[in-house]
Order: C-alpha cells, then sequence, then structure tokens
C-alpha cells in the first residue's frame, strides 16, 4: 500500500498533496501498475484518496476520500456535516442515520463511494431557514429525547417513516423506529413525537 | 478521518458481466453490496481481503419475480424488498416473516438477501427459510451458471462451495406447498442477533430448518421423518432435541438453545395444525 503513496511524504503531506491532485482531476482512475500484480487500472479505486461527487440536501458537493471512508466520515469530516453521529460505528445505534434516495440507512455502513449519484439527506437539511421541519418541531413539542445524542438519528428515521406511511399506527412507529436506540430510554416520548408529526401534516 | 478500517481498494463494475470478469482477473475480490455484514468484520479489524467488488449499484439483480410457480429472487433484493414484494408476502410468507426481524430499518434498507446467503452465518435469519423452503443459490461466472441445492451449499462453518471467480445472482424458490412457519428468539425484538431461528413448511413432508444451533444453518431430517410417520409432538421434540448440536457462545446456552428449539417445534406444530 505505501509503495503506491509518493515517497518522503508523511500521511498528513500526503493528504494535502491529494487534495491539490484531486482538484486537477489527475486521481480518478489513478493507475497503481508497474508493481508486478495485475491491479486494476480503469474501475479499481483506492487505497489512495480519490474525487466524487454528493448530492447532499440538494446541493452537489466535490469531496476526496479513500474508498474505506463511509459515508458518515464523509459527512462529518468533509462536508462538515456533524448531525449524524458517530457513536457504535458499527450499525447498532442508529445515531448515524440518512435518508439515501428516501430509505433511512447507518451512514456508518455504507461506503462514500456507494452514496455516489443518489441524493443524501442529512438533518441539516430539513428546517427551511428558521422554519423547523414537523418532525423536528414534534419532537421538541413532546420532549422526545433527553441527552438528544441519538434525536438526529430519530429524527430522520422518523421522516423517512413518515414519508413512506402519512398515517402510522403504534406498531408502525415502533417497526418504523426499531433501528435507533435511545440509551435514556425516551421511547414513549419518541413514539408521542413521531405520532403528533404524523397528524402535524 | 478517525477510522479502524484500513486502506481497500473498491471496483466499481457497470454491469453483472464487468463483475464476473472482475472476479475472475483481478481476484481475490470479495463481492459487496450493503456492506451490513461486511462493514462490521471491516471495522473490527478481522476481514484480510483488501479489494471488494461494489455490487450495489448493479439493479438488474434486485429483481423479485415469478418462477413458475415459484419465485426467482435477485440476489441485490434488501430485506425491503423482500418483506415489500406482494410476491413474497403471497408465496413465501415466511420470507417476509424473517425480513422484518433483520436488524432494523436501516439494517433492512441496506442488507441483501444474497449477502446474507454469502456471509454463511449460522445465525443468518433468512436461512432457514431458504432451506426449509428448499431454494436453489445460482451462482454464475464467466464460464456459465450453476444451481446449488441451498442443502449443499454450506459445507462448514463460514464455508460454502461456492468459487472465488463465482457471485450469487439469485436465489430460486420452488412452490412450497402447506403451511409456512417462521419465529426469531433473541435477546430483545430489534438489533439483535438470534439464540436460536426457525423456519418450518407444515405438510405430509414437513420441513424444518433451524439457524444458531450448529456450525451452519441444519434442516432436521430425522425429526422431519418423525412427524410425517405420526410420532407425537414430544417424541419429534426428543429427536429434535438430540439431533442438533447448538453450543454456548456469547449470546447464549447450548442447554438454552435446545430447550428453546424443542419449545418453538411444539409452537410451530400446534399453530399451524
Amino acid at each position: 500500500m505505501s509503495a503506491s503513496k509518493p515517497d518522503g511524504l508523511s500521511r498528513r503531506d500526503f493528504l494535502g498533496v491529494t487534495g491539490a491532485l484531486a482538484g486537477a482531476g489527475l486521481l480518478a482512475g489513478k493507475s497503481t501498475a508497474g508493481d508486478g500484480d495485475n491491479r486494476p487500472a480503469a474501475g479499481g479505486l483506492g487505497p489512495d484518496p480519490v474525487k466524487f461527487g454528493l448530492r447532499v440536501n440538494g446541493k452537489d458537493h466535490e469531496v476526496a476520500a479513500e474508498p474505506r471512508a463511509t459515508l458518515l466520515d464523509v459527512l462529518r469530516d468533509s462536508l462538515d456535516l456533524t448531525g449524524a453521529k458517530k457513536a457504535c460505528d458499527r450499525g447498532e445505534c442508529g445515531a448515524c442515520t440518512v435518508l439515501v434516495d428516501g430509505k433511512a440507512v447507518y451512514a456508518c455502513m455504507m461506503l462514500a463511494l456507494q452514496a455516489r449519484g443518489r441524493e443524501i439527506r442529512t438533518v441539516e437539511g430539513l428546517a427551511k431557514g428558521e422554519d423547523l421541519h414537523a418532525v423536528q418541531a414534534a419532537f421538541i413539542e413532546h420532549d422526545g429525547y433527553q441527552c438528544g445524542f441519538c434525536t438526529p438519528g430519530q429524527v430522520m428515521a422518523t421522516v423517512a417513516l413518515l414519508e413512506k406511511t402519512p398515517s402510522p399506527s403504534g406498531d408502525q412507529i415502533r417497526a418504523g423506529l426499531c433501528g435507533n436506540l435511545c440509551r435514556c430510554a425516551a421511547y414513549n416520548r419518541i413514539f408521542d413525537a413521531a405520532a403528533a408529526a404524523s397528524k402535524a401534516k | 478521518m478517525r477510522s479502524a478500517v484500513a486502506g481497500l481498494e473498491l471496483l466499481e463494475p457497470r454491469s453483472v458481466n464487468e463483475a464476473l470478469r472482475m472476479m475472475r482477473d483481478r481476484g481475490p475480490a470479495t463481492p459487496l453490496a450493503g456492506a451490513t455484514d461486511l462493514y462490521v468484520h471491516l471495522n473490527s479489524g478481522t476481514l484480510k481481503p483488501r479489494r471488494f467488488v461494489n455490487r450495489w449499484a448493479l439493479d438488474e439483480l434486485r429483481r423479485i419475480a415469478s418462477k413458475r410457480d415459484g419465485l426467482s429472487i435477485g440476489a441485490l433484493a434488501t430485506f425491503t424488498d423482500c418483506l415489500r414484494s406482494p410476491l413474497v408476502r403471497r408465496r413465501l410468507p415466511m420470507l417476509a416473516a424473517a425480513a422484518r426481524e433483520v436488524g432494523g430499518v436501516q439494517i433492512q434498507n441496506r442488507g441483501t438477501l444474497g449477502g446474507n446467503v454469502a456471509n454463511a452465518s449460522p445465525a443468518g435469519d433468512a436461512l432457514p427459510v431458504l432451506a426449509a423452503a428448499e431454494a436453489l443459490v445460482v451462482l454464475r461466472s464467466t464460464e456459465g451458471e450453476r444451481r446449488v441445492p441451498f442443502s449443499a451449499f454450506y459445507t462448514g462453518y463460514r464455508s460454502t462451495v461456492m468459487r472465488a471467480d463465482e457471485l450469487i445472482v439469485a436465489l430460486e424458490i420452488p412452490p412450497v406447498a402447506g403451511k409456512q412457519w417462521f419465529r426469531k428468539v433473541g435477546t430483545r425484538l430489534a438489533q439483535a442477533i438470534s439464540k436460536v431461528v426457525i423456519a418450518a413448511v407444515r405438510d405430509a413432508r414437513p420441513r424444518i430448518a433451524l439457524g444458531s444451533v450448529g456450525p451452519t444453518v441444519v434442516r432436521v431430517p430425522r425429526t422431519e421423518e418423525a412427524l410425517a410417520s405420526g410420532a407425537s409432538i414430544e417424541q419429534a421434540r426428543r429427536i429434535l432435541e438430540a439431533e442438533i448440536k447448538p453450543i454456548d457462545d456469547i449470546r447464549s446456552t447450548a442447554a438454552y438453545r435446545r430447550r428453546v428449539a424443542g419449545n418453538l417445534l411444539a409452537c410451530f406444530w400446534k399453530e399451524t395444525s
């Protein structure tokens, strides 16, 4: 792996340099041939950073990231969208929930490269200026949190649920939010908020 | 970026055929779709492969279609696809039931049926369903396609008959006659790996498959035989408890699993009578 990096550069320098290279469009399809194996040229990405586009909350962004980077890492570290939280980082807690093409997913277990060409929505995209989204307003109104750390994920899972099922039953709400844990166990108020948001529309 | 995941290389096929050529020419490569299992291994540093074929965007493998009176389910059909499919709900309701209990919504939106099969965990939620339904695993390589009966697919703990150049492209399910039944027992309803999982079909020839009670998903032919020839459920239960080989592990104990498997068999028999 290190053989494919320019000599004499630290990892940090290297990332700086590749940012510039990426800006010049030199990284896409970067060949790592010549080391004697059959590593692919076209179509093979990484392990070095590659440049690609992501559409987040209706805006197109260019990012440079290693293929190992998860969607969560790129949202937080490259785009400074820190609403999605990194908690378990292994698909158990739901704090990183975002919507991809309208479906709730764990951003921590999706490679950022897999989100290319798709519509990504994060909690930052919900409010219109000072006007909160109905789900956000309902969480405040019904006190649907305690410490608040899981809240962006709970809110995004609720948004996905209500877009698919506008008037969910109690069971449908519990099923729709079953992938989001709340360590403060504010579940009843979270479910109340989801029910209220479904009626607010 | 702080991440436990070491550098990896991602191959990006634009078609299934290109993916197959990549598996042949650029191997060893690991197919990657929803990554819900792979990512856990990647992140814990236990996964050795560093080259992956990203097949998530190959939508042609996501189709769920009628095949004679059975089903053909594309390997990339997610659990959400399965549980929303009217065809699956009508012809293979036990798969819809299993899909609903995989992880949580977010896992169901990304986890694929083919991935569940390829991951080869003895606890895979959909695997007892495929075993009880006597599914065929459709494997494709650049040399062609072959169909492997589900009962011959696993050769041991997390090992299968798949060659390194093959991809799972579909699961074919013959028509299933008889009442279907599924139950998963875990620590909690969502986001839990099973302690015991069972899928069964009540027919003149009962078919019963269990997960998390051995190194692979298992059918229990002696128990099935006993029930088919009119044994009482108490007798069948004793046979089942001797037939399975559960172990003590972080999720449960062998004794608990044996007891619960017996209870589940009795529930199945009662609820489908």
